[in-house]
């Protein structure tokens, strides 16, 4: 019951072998030109690889060799995608654009209905149900466009950066809601956001040059990056723990408070998120707010660039050279972090 | 949207000999239509273009004209499809003899068609022996106008399917639609303005077809003599009848052009082709 690919398209130097269990969410992160699209569009038969074979449920999708070629066209695949751009077709209303895939899988137009009614639903559009894709925001499109793409109940959903596209306000709704549909589905989700990987994925790969250089559970990937890749987006703070009223507990007992768009339910599991250069470091108890002032001991002190990258356990400050000598930062020295509370950003998980 | 201004007081950059040139142009269109506009004998307008001869040529070009277009619909979509979607050798070259009608003279087509479905010709001698015959009848008259009005719908539409782009398409595939319901439910939806305008012009075309008609048809009255044969053999023995009928045949063109022509595309409409390895994007 699982999914394999095996794919090699010399034209794209593309080259990757991935398995997914059932009800595995995996997030694609790398740069751009990695190959992370040509992936999704391989998966979803768009685009033909030189040699390969991929497999889903004991279905054969495609098997090319020397002497065997079996193709499945993209539509018996079983792949929905979801896209950066919600593609909802201009000419059918909210209702029947959910209601093309099962309308298309042979079902009688008015369970069809029901089906993409039922969707539409899950996905908080019910009032958008008769409206033109043209009337509807680019967050509404896209919950409508999400809808669509879990109506045909795909064996694999292929999301391509479905986030990205949103402004600051519809795209924590949105991911809220993927992170719902998403549970217990096999999903493939190309992303920039090292936050949408660690909110929604079980795993994440990374790809670079048409090859994935890393694989593994999303909080080890991040936490010990191997490539440079993911290192560079590992430098992100995530601290993962309870959701109170101002912001979240850590299991160490840490307050972080920071900016949410959501409303906070104290008592549920949450991240808080800021980059390294929102923390300052200090040798004394900063004066003023006592919020998100941390001690901690410095584990580590490298350069990171320009600045000098302060570890302590899995929080990180990035501080000039110059401060670094004044401070005389090293190893095993006590230290207090600072962070901003508006340089924080909460999100329940 | 497109806003329209009118006495914009914007820069606009135009020459004022490029105007002038402009204007001279516009009157070399619209001059001989003034002039035969002055020579048309009013009194007798009504009785001259429903004379029994009129309205004969008139029904058969209508007739003829509508099948034509029917015909280019269903041999243009198609095309279209092909030229604007697909991906084979020799379709640089196949678009370019599709749209050889356009450049060459009906005349020419006439004679080409003739060759082919001629009592003598290629395909002509065996369609004698089983009876059918083609040339110098209606059936000519249809084929000779969709010859010369085919490539106004295959242009109008692979056009419009270009700027449409395929990333609908391949979003539509993926949510499990066969070919044949992407192309019913998506494709042509998107597409349905471009080949209005397309049907439209090719009606027109079929409506003024002349040289190839005559050519390949003959003018029998009732059966090739469509009305723009019809004007020109009434042109030598009554010049009020020709002009009368050019008029209406003015006014049927003026009213197609109208319904079919919106200007061109907005500037900043790009033409969207998809991401080579994710065709659901857009390229950069």
């Amino acid at each position: 019951m699982t999914f394999t690919l095996d794919a090699a398209l010399a034209a794209r130097r593309f080259e990757v072998s991935l398995s997914l269990a059932p009800g595995e969410t995996v997030a694609v992160l790398g740069p751009n030109g990695a190959g992370k699209s040509t992936l999704l569009s391989v998966v979803a038969g768009l685009l033909r690889p030189d040699t390969g074979r991929a497999e889903v449920n004991g279905r054969v999708l495609f098997e090319l060799g020397p002497s065997v070629h079996t193709w499945t066209a993209p539509h018996r695949r079983g792949t929905a995608l979801l896209a950066q751009d919600p593609l909802l077709f201009p000419h059918l209303s909210a209702l029947e654009n959910v209601a093309f895939g099962p309308r298309s899988a042979g079902i009688p137009t008015r369970e069809a209905r029901e089906t993409a009614r039922h969707w539409l639903t899950e996905v908080d559009a019910t009032d958008l149900a008769d409206r033109r894709p043209g009337e509807l925001s680019g967050g509404q499109a896209q919950r409508v466009a999400a809808a669509r793409a879990l109506a045909v109940n795909p064996e694999i959903l292929l999301l391509d950066e479905p986030l990205s596209a949103l402004d600051i306000h519809a795209a924590p709704l949105l991911r809220r809601l993927l992170k719902r549909v998403l549970a217990g589905r096999r999903a493939i989700i190309v992303t920039h956001d090292v936050l949408d990987a660690y909110m929604l994925a079980d795993r994440v790969i990374v790809m670079e040059e048409g090859r994935i250089t890393e694989d593994g559970p999303t909080r080890d990937v991040l936490r010990r990056p191997r490539s440079r890749f993911a290192a560079g987006l590992a430098g992100l703070n995530l601290v993962a723990g309870t959701v109170t009223s101002a912001g979240i507990r850590s299991a160490e007992g840490l307050e972080f408070a920071g900016q949410h768009d959501a409303p906070l339910v104290p008592g549920q599991a949450g991240v808080a998120a800021f980059p390294p250069s929102a923390v300052s470091v200090f040798l004394s108890e900063a004066h003023g707010s006592p919020r998100n002032s941390f001690r901690v001991t410095v584990t580590d002190v490298e350069p990171h660039g320009d600045q000098i990258r302060v570890r302590a356990g899995e929080l990180s400050a990035d501080v000039t050279p110059a401060a670094s000598a004044d401070l005389g930062l090293a190893p095993g020295l006590e230290v207090y972090f600072v962070v901003k509370a508006a340089a924080v950003s909460i999100y329940p998980a | 949207m497109r806003i329209r201004r009118r006495r914009d007081s914007a820069y606009n950059g135009i020459p004022r000999w490029v105007m002038a040139m402009a204007a001279v142009g516009a009157l070399l269109v619209l001059l001989p239509l003034a002039a035969m506009l002055g020579r048309v004998n009013w009194p007798q307008f009504i009785p001259l273009i429903t004379s029994e001869s009129s309205l004969t040529a008139l029904g058969l070009s209508l007739r003829t004209a509508a099948a034509s277009t029917v015909l280019c619909v269903v041999f243009g979509v198609p095309l279209a499809l092909v030229l604007a979607r697909g991906d084979f050798p020799g379709q640089r070259l196949l678009r370019s003899f599709v749209l050889l009608p356009l450049v060459l003279p009906p005349v020419v087509g006439g004679i080409a068609l003739l060759y082919a479905f001629g009592r003598q010709g290629l395909l002509g001698q065996s369609l004698e022996i089983a009876g059918i015959q083609i040339a110098f009848t209606t059936t000519a008259v249809v084929l000779a106008q969709t010859f010369v009005a085919l490539p106004f719908l295959v242009v109008s539409l692979e056009g419009a399917l270009r700027s449409a782009g395929s990333r609908y398409e391949a979003v539509a595939a993926t949510l499990g639609a066969r070919p044949t319901t992407v192309l019913r439910r998506v494709t042509l939806p998107l597409v349905l303005p471009g080949l209005a305008s397309g049907a439209v012009l090719s009606f027109a075309r079929s409506l003024g077809e002349f040289g190839a008609t005559l050519t390949f048809a003959g003018s029998l009255q009732g059966v090739t003599r469509t009305l723009p044969l019809e004007i020109y053999l009434q042109r030598e023995t009554d010049a009020d009848a020709a002009v009368a009928l050019s008029l209406l045949l003015v006014i049927v063109a003026v009213v197609v052009v109208g319904l079919s022509y919106r200007g061109p595309a907005p500037a900043g409409s790009v033409s969207r082709t998809a991401r080579p390895g994710a065709p659901w994007r857009v390229a950069a």
